[in-house]
């Protein structure tokens, strides 16, 4: 177990810097998601903490030692990859007793350590199989197994689910965070998928075109998006943006509709303002308090417990989210207002948010 | 097809059975002819069914030779042909499976340089830089042994060319999954890359050897000593004169040995050669 210290990692190909310079620190035991869109750097930076990708600036850190010129194999770490990458031609048990056979263990500690993995993942029936003989959910233990065997300070995950069905994710993120409940190992997770992020982290670590957004708790990133990005990237489905001006003491978000603005932000305001809204964060009657929204329903998506609404405001289509039953029809009229305190102002300009 | 069409079927099985008797019936009259005295050959019509020579003839062959042309025995230009052909083969899918490993999982100056140059000499046919070969072969001292049969040949671009393929369809993510496993190069090379590529190597085995044992011009060339006779080179070493001077039935009975030993191969390595075409384990 260790703790991973990124400072000041920058990576470049040729002259493109995909990472700019990125501070992180990774504390002992802790389960640290990184997640993005595709191509914003996520992947190579994991691939820079395993040693598969050099580092151009700065030092990573693994347990205290600076490991920038440690090949892979003496990091201490293991990694699972997207598509498993087992050795077809080897059962289940020679995968998982691979780095420890080159690694010259004894066979009977070898034994052990394999027969151990195979009980946490349930893979006791198919040490003898091979890969391709496997499901894709299974393969995955596979991989894990090969990961856990070692010991390692570290695992690092890349987008270990993103080949599995969506009934399987579910399934294998749930055994994920027991893995690590009974292990508690560093690990490093990267994915593109939120609600994977959502779910499995301590802390995430948002990251857009190389540059790390917002490092936080899932809620706490949820609750206190820092950028516009983040706010539109976590959560799902995405908060609603609306364009709008200063006016006053709040935000002219068109259709006769201002929203006031928290002292704390309207002292670092510019002139351009977008609000930002959580679909359910809006709530609908004529009970609710502050501006009234005049939503023209145009599509209705019924998930049972609850309904979307998409709505056109303004020439912007508005998501809200309202109980499953009482949903309106599309077509008609309906009013929401914002809940209080709920709606978000970020600077147009710089995308940051504005806020104390 | 699940139709039942009787024409048809029966149209079909008689193009099909018709190519087969084309292939074979040279074949037949090459077996024939192998177990016939050299009187019964010359008369016309030649006999259409086995005659009581065989093993008279191939006794002969293989032991002694034929007494007109040649008379070196055929069991030594076997030896000799066996010998050339495993060589190429090997060194042939040694040589260029290392060099693929090289092109495909080594960032080297020049690499792309050294795979085109590789790559270029697909275009070159042995015929053209037979004069040079022989020229290097001769300062060598390698003329007229096994070492200056096979060596020349051994270089393959086509194969190189095809492994460096293969290789590339092997997933980035097994070579890094066996760095972070601790596998240098090498042991990856032997632990991972050679038992995924024993379907494509046991394919070119059985072309390459089947290239080997077929080579005629160089052999012709290189070869001086009867003892260095490949069976190939033996056969036509054989026929010496006129039609009337030749002994067919013996030339016959070594066409009919050189032909086993291929024919083998592929049998043998059918099961292994049609996966090697057709699917890849990974």
């Amino acid at each position: 177990m260790a703790e991973i210290i990124l400072q000041g990692v920058t990576k470049s190909f040729g002259k493109t810097e995909v990472i700019h310079p990125t501070d992180i620190t990774i504390n002992d035991g802790e389960f640290v998601v990184m997640v993005g869109p595709s191509g914003c750097g996520k992947s190579t930076l994991l691939r820079m903490i395993a040693g598969l990708e050099t580092t151009t600036q700065g030092e990573i850190r693994i347990a205290g030692k600076r490991v920038n010129e440690v090949e892979p194999k003496d990091r201490n770490i293991a990694m699972v990859f997207q598509n498993y990458a087992l050795y077809p031609h080897m059962s289940v048990y020679d995968n998982m007793a691979y780095g420890l056979k080159i690694r010259k263990f004894p066979k009977d500690d070898i034994e052990k350590r394999v027969q151990r993995a195979a009980g946490i993942l349930e893979l006791g029936p198919y040490l003898q199989r091979r890969p391709r003989e496997l499901s894709g959910g299974q393969r995955q233990r596979v991989a894990m197994g090969r990961a856990i065997v070692r010991e390692p300070a570290a695992f690092l995950f890349d987008e270990p689910l993103s080949n599995l069905d969506a009934k399987l994710r579910v399934q294998m993120r749930l055994e994920i965070q027991k893995l690590h409940r009974e292990l508690r190992t560093t690990s490093v997770y990267v994915t593109h998928d939120q609600v994977e992020a959502m779910t499995l982290a301590n802390r995430m670590i948002v990251i857009n075109a190389g540059v790390v957004e917002q490092i936080g708790a899932p809620l706490e990133v949820y609750d206190e998006p820092a950028s516009l990005f983040v706010a539109g990237f976590i959560g799902s489905p995405s908060m609603n943006f609306m364009p709008g001006r200063r006016a006053g003491d709040g935000v002219d978000v068109g259709g006769g509709v201002v929203i006031p603005m928290p002292p704390e932000a309207r002292a670092r305001a510019g002139e351009q303002v977008t609000v930002g809204v959580r679909p359910e964060h809006f709530v609908t009657g004529a009970g609710a308090a502050g501006p009234v929204f005049s939503l023209h329903v145009d599509t209705v998506e019924s998930l049972g417990a609850d309904s979307l609404l998409h709505a056109g405001f303004n020439g912007t289509l508005l998501v809200v989210r309202i109980e499953g039953h009482s949903t309106p029809p599309a077509g008609t009229a309906i009013r929401v207002s914002i809940l209080p305190g709920k709606a978000y102002f970020f600077d147009t300009a710089t995308g940051k948010r504005l806020k104390a | 097809m699940v139709e039942n069409r009787p024409v048809r079927d029966f149209f079909a099985h008689a193009v099909l059975i018709t190519g087969v008797l084309l292939v074979a019936f040279p074949l037949w009259v090459t077996f024939v002819a192998s177990t016939l005295t050299f009187d019964q050959i010359v008369s016309v019509p030649m006999p259409l069914w086995p005659g009581d020579q065989f093993l008279h003839n191939y006794t002969q062959v293989l032991t002694s030779g034929s007494e007109k042309g040649s008379s070196a025995p055929v069991g030594t230009m076997l030896v000799n042909s066996l010998v050339m052909a495993l060589s190429i083969a090997i060194g042939k899918i040694t040589i260029s499976i290392l060099s693929a490993f090289a092109i495909v999982y080594f960032r080297f100056p020049g690499r792309s340089f050294f795979f085109w140059s590789v790559f270029v000499t697909l275009m070159l046919p042995v015929e053209v830089r037979i004069i040079p070969t022989f020229k290097v072969a001769a300062d060598l001292g390698i003329l007229d042994s096994h070492v200056g049969l096979a060596m020349p040949l051994i270089a393959s671009a086509t194969a190189t060319f095809l492994f460096r393929q293969f290789f590339m369809t092997i997933p980035d993510e097994l070579a890094e999954a066996a760095r972070i496993d601790g596998a240098g190069p090498m042991r990856f090379f032997f632990d991972v890359v050679l038992p995924l590529s024993k379907t494509h190597i046991a394919a070119l085995f059985v072309i390459l050897f089947i290239y080997g044992w077929n080579q005629y011009l160089w052999p012709l060339l290189i070869t001086a000593s009867e003892s260095m006779y490949t069976v190939v080179i033996g056969i036509k070493r054989m026929i010496a004169g006129g039609d009337a001077s030749n002994e067919w039935h013996l030339i016959m009975a070594t066409a009919m040995l050189a032909l086993m030993p291929p024919a083998l191969v592929v049998i043998l390595m059918q099961k292994w050669f049609v996966k090697g075409l057709v699917e890849t384990e990974k």
